[in-house]
């Protein structure tokens, strides 16, 4: 007898035999069991995935076999970065001497900042630092580097819960 | 090479992203999270369009 028995099989056999050789039969066909059981278990660590789902936007999608949804975390976080960066909004920086409030917005926005990723080390290493001009443009700008990295947290926490099984 | 987009195009374009990825990470079926970017790009627009009438109208 083979492991991979179905249900019908196995249970014909075991109604078949008794005492020891029930348990071997059990024996046998266990493997079955536990190997439907591995196919349903997280193939690989959700929190090694949270970290490069950050770091590369869409890769995490992209592990888990879900190859469109991860294209498209990557495409939406990258447009809204690229959008950012050509329109030279300045990034912000945690380190700050203003009052409460700006430093908490300094903060929260460097957060944001970081969240991107990739492409936020990627535009430092570059030494993408315009300055903070007056104007709507850079102003857009820094606010649409802050949502790529909003929207890769969004796409981290889908990659998280679709690797701990939360949903599919 | 520098990007100089208006409020309404800024806008637009903040708009399509976010509603894609609020339709991505959302639904359960490609049909739903198609129909719920959609509907969440249309509340993006109406919200747009209806602040910048109300703004129109609050400072004459």
């Amino acid at each position: 007898m083979q492991a991979g028995l179905g249900g019908g099989v196995r249970g014909q056999a075991e109604g078949n035999l008794k005492g020891p050789c029930v348990y071997a039969v059990k024996i046998i066909v266990m493997p079955s069991s536990s190997a439907v059981a591995d196919s349903t278990a997280p193939t690989r660590s959700p929190l090694l995935l949270t970290g490069l789902a950050w770091l590369i936007p869409g890769s995490g999608h992209l592990l888990l076999g879900r190859r469109g949804r991860g294209a498209i975390v990557f495409a939406t976080v990258l447009a809204a970065f690229l959008i950012g960066a050509l329109m030279r909004g300045p990034m912000f920086h945690p380190g700050g001497n203003g009052d409460l409030l700006s430093r908490l917005i300094q903060i929260g926005g460097f957060v944001g900042d970081l969240a991107a990723g990739l492409p936020y080390f990627l535009s430092v290493w570059l030494g993408y630092a315009p300055p903070d001009s007056a104007g709507h443009a850079a102003d857009y700008g820094s606010k649409f580097l802050v949502a790529a990295g909003l929207l890769n947290i969004l796409g981290i926490v889908d990659a998280y819960e679709i690797a701990t099984h939360q949903k599919d | 090479m520098t990007l100089n987009l208006d409020h309404f195009e800024a806008a637009l374009l903040f708009a399509l992203l976010a509603s894609a990825m609020l339709g991505l990470i959302t639904k359960r079926t490609d049909r739903e999270r198609l129909r719920y970017g959609v509907r969440c790009f249309a509340w993006f627009m109406a919200a747009l369009f209806g602040i910048g009438w109300f703004m129109r109208i609050l400072h004459g």
